[in-house]
């Protein structure tokens, strides 16, 4: 079977949405912010998590699988790896600001009301535990399970890009059924202090596995079905239904309207295992996407969208940045102010660091892909370096 | 056929229009996240007891239960809710509150308590306060799920209603206790097996907004910590109230008292 051929220059398309996702992400992260009700999660099932994934998943079999036809599977899986350890020591970096965080709010906080809460700076007491714990990725602080799922999925990568080259189907079809097994057996990772991973990363690979399958020819072969008449209205039939249901959580009134049935076939809709229905949310909203969003669309050139694009282009960095942020952002918040004002506030100052640092990104990308003529060839620079 | 229908309303009426005024007494300044506090589902049991005069509750939570000090259990809000309570229903219905917190107790880890508590209190109602120990220790949410179903099938097994209690609202640790999940959890399971649900988070988060408390603020100082546990079991025991009455108007109406363990499966 001939290796299937990555379409040639970059979706900006990809760029926009994963720049749209971290920002969302961003908002989402910052506790009691009113602005984060702009956000997708409040309207459906699926949020800015899958966006980002599946659009990782396309970036990493585009990029790599390139690499891989074109100098083998060690150095494409070389190079999977090293991007790996990259946002290991990412994440590490993250883990380290959120100690910061904690020992200072654990020196300078006291009140008898939170007793209780203070508990969660327990784990301060006993450092050598709870650092080994981080470094095997078991212990995770709020907001800070996103990189490990990535860790892990980048880590599993190169034997799927390699099957995903050969067989794209059966590639998926593996996927696939590894995710049944794994609801099936009901398995996940483990955690410290208790319980299992937030994102099961051999549940949510379906969706990174599905992007690459997407990257490497699939999108053409379903492109068909995908834009059809049919598929659309199903599509939307199915947007509309979470949407009705997703209004039964902020207005439990209206719940008594959501047939019993329904509801106990339906709940708990499980973000940890990647539920069937936000998976299927996703597609929803991808379909959409593909009807209204054509790739030579012509605002994709535009400078308003600009630095969404920009954004998404350097992920790792803006994500890392933006769960700083969002610490930031919330201290301010508490030591300040949390009135509206604020929360708009911290939310547009966030974005346009975010913004400005992408930019700083590709500026420095730019100076430096221009002293060194090897990295002069087209389009390697861009998409080399972010996938 | 038309006395059965209207009696119940007038009667209900009545208590609003008498209770009205009463209740903002009542709640002062707690009132402004008044419209967060409603019993969702009746509380049959509680019902009974107050025609019989004598309610036996047992409020079993965690730290956040609880206030340090040597006044601290007088002060903190199951006392608080006792005292309420009495102003509510009169002198001549006795209400016995006994609390019973463990510090570091997961939501399972209070199910294993229960039997031998039923068994020695002989409770009416069970306020059950929980989750933030589970948040705080990363406890699987289904598993948090799943033992907020169980204790309430040990309570309904032994003749006791239950009032779900959730968590605090603590602007500082917002951004490190990821309760999200345990909040769904909770909300989830109240519905499903139709128990009121305090949300105590809500009101507090309400309360922070407009004013009426500080909660962002570091004091050594207990004054606030008391006066938040007092407007706290202000509210609870209009929740209370309010789900007790729910169920009076349930037999009037429908006879319906066994609602509640129709899906006790």
């Amino acid at each position: 079977m001939p290796p299937a051929a990555a379409p040639a220059g970059r979706d900006l398309r990809l760029d926009l949405f994963r720049g749209l996702a971290l920002w969302l992400i961003y908002l989402d992260h910052i506790p009691s912010n009113m602005v984060s009700w702009v956000t997708i999660r409040n309207y459906g099932f699926s949020d800015a998590t899958e966006i980002f994934v599946f659009i990782s998943g396309y970036t990493a079999a585009y990029v790599y699988g390139r690499e891989m036809n074109n100098r083998g599977f060690i150095v494409a899986s070389a190079r999977i790896l090293k991007r790996a350890w990259q946002v290991y020591v990412a994440h590490i970096f993250l883990f380290v600001i959120y100690m910061a965080e904690i020992a200072y709010v654990a020196a300078s906080f006291e009140n008898p009301l939170y007793s209780e809460e203070m508990g969660i700076l327990n784990f301060l007491k006993q450092p050598d535990v709870t650092i080994i714990e981080a470094m095997l990725l078991k212990f995770k602080p709020a907001n800070m399970d996103v990189l490990p799922l990535y860790i892990i999925l980048l880590a599993g990568f190169p034997p799927m890009l390699w099957l995903l080259l050969r067989n794209a189907t059966g590639a998926l079809v593996v996927s696939v059924v590894l995710y049944a097994v794994v609801w099936y057996f009901d398995l996940n990772l483990p955690a410290y202090p208790s319980g299992t991973w937030v994102f099961n990363p051999m549940a949510w690979q379906l969706l990174f596995v599905f992007g690459a399958w997407c990257a490497l020819g699939g999108a053409e072969r379903i492109g068909k079905v995908a834009r059809s008449k049919p598929v659309f209205w199903i599509a939307v039939v199915y947007l509309a239904f979470a949407f009705l249901i997703t209004m039964t959580w902020y207005f439990p009134r209206l719940a008594v309207y959501v047939p019993r049935l329904l509801s106990e076939s339906m709940y708990p809709i499980d973000k940890t295992n990647l539920d069937v229905l936000r998976f299927a949310h996703f597609l929803a909203l991808a379909i959409l996407t593909l009807r209204y969003v054509p790739q030579d669309w012509s605002a994709l050139t535009w400078p308003i969208m600009r630095p969404a694009i920009l954004c998404g282009q350097h992920s790792l960095e803006i994500f890392c940045l933006g769960v700083f942020l969002s610490f930031l952002g919330h201290f301010a918040m508490v030591e300040i102010s949390d009135g509206l004002a604020m929360q708009v506030v911290v939310s547009v100052l966030g974005i346009v660091a975010m913004v400005a640092t992408a930019a700083l990104i590709s500026w420095y990308k730019n100076i430096e892909g221009r002293k060194s003529p090897r990295q002069a060839t087209p389009n390697a620079d861009l998409a080399g370096g972010e996938a | 056929m038309r006395t059965l229908i209207t009696g119940p309303l007038l009667a209900g009426l009545c208590v609003a229009v008498l209770t009205g005024p009463m209740r903002a007494a009542e709640e002062g300044a707690c009132y402004v996240a008044g419209s967060l506090v409603h019993a969702d589902f009746a509380l049959p049991r509680t019902a009974a007891a107050i025609e019989r005069k004598h309610v036996s509750i047992v409020v079993l939570g965690s730290a956040s239960s609880s206030l340090p000090g040597a006044e601290g259990a007088a002060k903190a809000y199951p006392a608080r809710f006792q005292e309420s309570l009495t102003r509510r229903l009169g002198p001549d219905v006795t209400i016995k509150v006994v609390v019973r917190t463990k510090a570091r107790d997961t939501a399972s880890e209070m199910v294993k308590t229960m039997r031998p508590l039923l068994a020695d209190e002989k409770p009416d109602l069970v306020v059950w306060q929980t989750g933030t120990v589970d948040a705080m220790l990363g406890v699987d949410p289904e598993e948090f799920q799943t033992a907020l179903g169980t204790g309430i099938e040990v309570l309904r097994g032994g003749k006791a209603d239950g009032v779900f209690v959730n968590m605090q609202y603590s602007p500082r640790t917002d951004s490190m206790i990821s309760l999200g999940a345990y909040v769904d959890a909770m909300r989830f399971v109240a519905l499903q097996r139709e128990i009121p649900l305090f949300d105590r988070l809500g009101v507090m988060k309400d309360w922070n907004e407009m004013g009426v408390f500080d909660l962002s603020t570091a004091t050594k100082k207990i004054d606030v910590a008391e006066r938040v546990h007092d407007c706290i079991g202000r509210m609870l025991a209009r929740l209370v109230v309010d789900g007790a009455m729910l169920a009076k108007t349930n037999v009037t109406g429908s006879g319906s008292v066994d609602t509640p363990n129709k899906d006790n499966h």
